[in-house]
């Protein structure tokens, strides 16, 4: 069905802001079924990337194609609508509501006619819980609040949310920042789940050992420029983290660690 | 909702069984519950022999709720989004005027002017509904500032149409119509009659019943408490409603129309107060400026009671009747036993702050992992 090897292909794509360059000849290419990881420090212009992706923000300069084909959002739901959902730091859960209720939340399926129509709770409790449990997650009881679920059932929740309402490519922003170890290993495990179902995945983040075992591409940003795409069988963990942090950088600040330590045995 | 998956969470080491009790306290209305029981337990030791629980005395605190519930109803759908109105009480003066000088001064048919009333309250609703939502200003100043607006506006426009501040007369075009049935009759009349001719109930010298049949406020107040908590908890706008209160953030990603929605709400809340109003000026034969005094503290404080959270995404409009079903019989009640009715208001204070207290403990439990 699609003309092209890669779902979703950016090419030499910019995004001004006013005279601000936020992203510049950015080059990226998304594989089905592959995880690709966006990597870069604060300010790198990753959020930019992610939500010219998500049709939040429009390319200034460049092309955006879906399956060989350019095209150009006028705004997120469209590109809901082709199929590429973006799972933001902030979930878009509310905390208050039960799971089943966060999961059909603005897109509830409805039974019955006319102004007797309802929200079909029974039934949307069973999508919800099946839903999760495909991603590992057992939820207790699916009319439960999500409030008492940790850090990492709630991504899950998101991503599951996502996955079911026909996303083909997700983007995850940050989906481990705030999370334990042993949680950000259950995301990660998530995210392989998705894979292995034939979804794109972009990831962003700036964990390297979170991105290296799980990416299959890198494509490194240092402001608003890409350092490169990489395959993972090109580069080593070390080297991604070097060109991440910049090698000059990590030397000066070697070097100011190194009379920090002087300073304070001179003075002891 | 919930027998289904208690199979399945078996599987799960995690899982600890709750209790069926525990699982009740995770239920807004319950505090509410238990407080009006403890209430009729209260009244049923020390006053019972007043009469409270009389045919009679069961109307009189009936009514009492059913007019309060009719405003915390609007209320508490309201808070739930996560907005206040405090505009209600003067709502409820202003709706009067709509109906009363339109009937009486310029001869419009009655079911003209009732229908005038609720458009026009309805409007104004949706207008201070619509600079919340625009400003993105607290609802709290808005409708405060609403409230004196309306009140200032009732009392001037009446003194400037009329010379006064009360509208009466009304009786003389409304009596016997459809429209009076509707907002101040009775259903179950028959049964009723029928009772006191077989001398179960209490009548007058003439035969007829002392309470002639049920009142149509109740019936309302029944209604919309049935059709709005269906609303709530079963259809996909009451989704919205809790989503909108519990994160407006997450409720706007997820592509639900908040603005609309926050100011239909206020156009409902609207509707609540000018349903009260068209009541009281069908029952009494008059509009006063000056109706509905404090009635948008009563009504907030009653959806408290019921277990609806201040910062809104959580509540019951069961809840919220609960609520208003204290009030009717505390208040009814003290005044039966003869107590003096400023205690009603220590006993509302209090009552608002244990309902504080125990809301915010509830959320805690529901919002935070342990």
């Amino acid at each position: 069905m699609s003309k092209s090897e890669f779902v979703i292909e950016l090419k030499k794509v910019s995004r001004f802001f006013g005279s601000v360059i936020a992203i510049k000849d950015i080059d990226m290419v998304v594989k089905q079924g592959e995880c690709h990881c966006l990597l870069g420090d604060n300010g790198a212009g990753k959020s930019t990337l992610i939500k010219t992706l998500a049709g939040v923000h429009k390319p200034s300069e460049g092309e955006y194609l879906i399956d060989g084909e350019p095209v150009n959002f006028d705004s997120p739901k469209d590109a809901l609508d082709a199929g590429i959902a973006t799972v933001y730091q902030d979930l878009a859960l509310v905390s208050l509501m039960s799971v089943t209720r966060n999961f059909f939340m603005g897109r509830e399926i409805q039974k019955g006619w006319g102004p007797f129509k309802q929200f079909d709770i029974e039934k949307a409790n069973e999508i919800a819980r099946q839903g999760l449990a495909d991603m590992g997650i057992n939820v207790r009881n699916p009319s439960q609040a999500i409030g008492t679920m940790s850090g990492g059932e709630r991504q899950s929740l998101a991503i599951a949310r996502a996955i079911h309402f026909g996303a083909r490519v997700l983007i995850l922003d940050e989906p481990t920042a705030a999370l334990g170890v042993k949680q950000s290993a259950n995301v990660l495990k998530v995210i392989a789940k998705a894979k292995a179902r034939g979804l794109a995945v972009i990831l962003i983040t700036h964990n390297v050992h979170h991105a290296y075992p799980i990416a299959d591409r890198f494509t490194l940003l240092n402001r608003g420029q890409s350092l490169g795409s990489y395959l993972k069988s090109e580069v080593t963990r070390e080297q991604v983290l070097e060109m991440m942090a910049g090698g000059a950088e990590l030397e000066q600040l070697e070097a100011d660690l190194a009379e920090f330590t002087r300073v304070d045995k001179e003075a002891s | 909702m919930t027998s289904n998956s208690v199979a399945h969470a078996n599987k799960d080491e995690r899982v600890r069984k709750e209790s069926a009790i525990k699982g009740l306290l995770n239920r807004p209305e319950l505090g509410a519950l238990a407080g009006a029981i403890l209430v009729f337990i209260f009244f049923g030791i020390f006053a019972g022999d007043t009469g409270i629980y009389s045919l009679e005395g069961t109307i009189s605190w009936l009514v009492f709720s059913a007019q309060l519930g009719i405003l915390a109803i609007g209320a508490c759908l309201l808070m739930i989004a996560g907005e206040f109105d405090l505009s209600i009480g003067s709502m409820i003066g202003f709706a009067g005027m709509l109906l009363a000088i339109p009937t009486v001064y310029w001869g419009w048919p009655i079911e003209m002017a009732v229908l005038f009333a609720f458009v026009g309250s309805m409007l104004l609703g949706g207008i201070n509904g619509l600079i919340v939502v625009r400003t993105g200003l607290p609802s709290f100043i808005v409708s405060l500032a609403f409230l004196f607006i309306l009140r200032g506006l009732t009392i001037g426009i009446a003194s400037w149409l009329t010379n006064r501040t009360i509208v009466g007369g009304i009786g003389e075009f409304s009596d016997g119509t459809f429209i009076s049935w509707l907002f101040s009759g009775h259903i179950l009349t028959g049964l009723f009659t029928w009772a006191a001719n077989s001398g179960w109930i209490e009548t007058y010298k003439d035969g007829s019943p002392v309470v002639p049949g049920i009142p149509m406020l109740v019936v309302w107040w029944i209604g919309l408490g049935i059709v709005s908590s269906w609303v709530l908890l079963k259809t996909r706008i009451g989704n919205w409603i809790f989503a909108v209160g519990g994160d407006l953030n997450a409720a706007k990603n997820v592509g639900i129309p908040t603005a609309r929605l926050k100011i239909a709400l206020f156009m409902f809340t609207a509707f609540c107060a000018c349903l009260f109003a068209t009541i009281q000026v069908m029952e009494f034969g008059s509009a006063s400026a000056d109706r509905g005094l404090l009635k948008e503290f009563e009504a907030i404080i009653a959806a408290v009671i019921g277990g609806t959270l201040l910062t809104g995404g959580y509540g019951a409009i069961l809840g919220a009747c609960f609520g208003a079903l204290i009030f009717g019989i505390v208040s009814v009640g003290l005044n039966f036993m003869g107590v003096d009715s400023s205690w009603f208001r220590v006993f509302l204070g209090l009552m608002l702050l244990i309902a504080v207290i125990f809301n915010n403990y509830v959320r805690k439990r529901i919002t935070e992992a342990k």
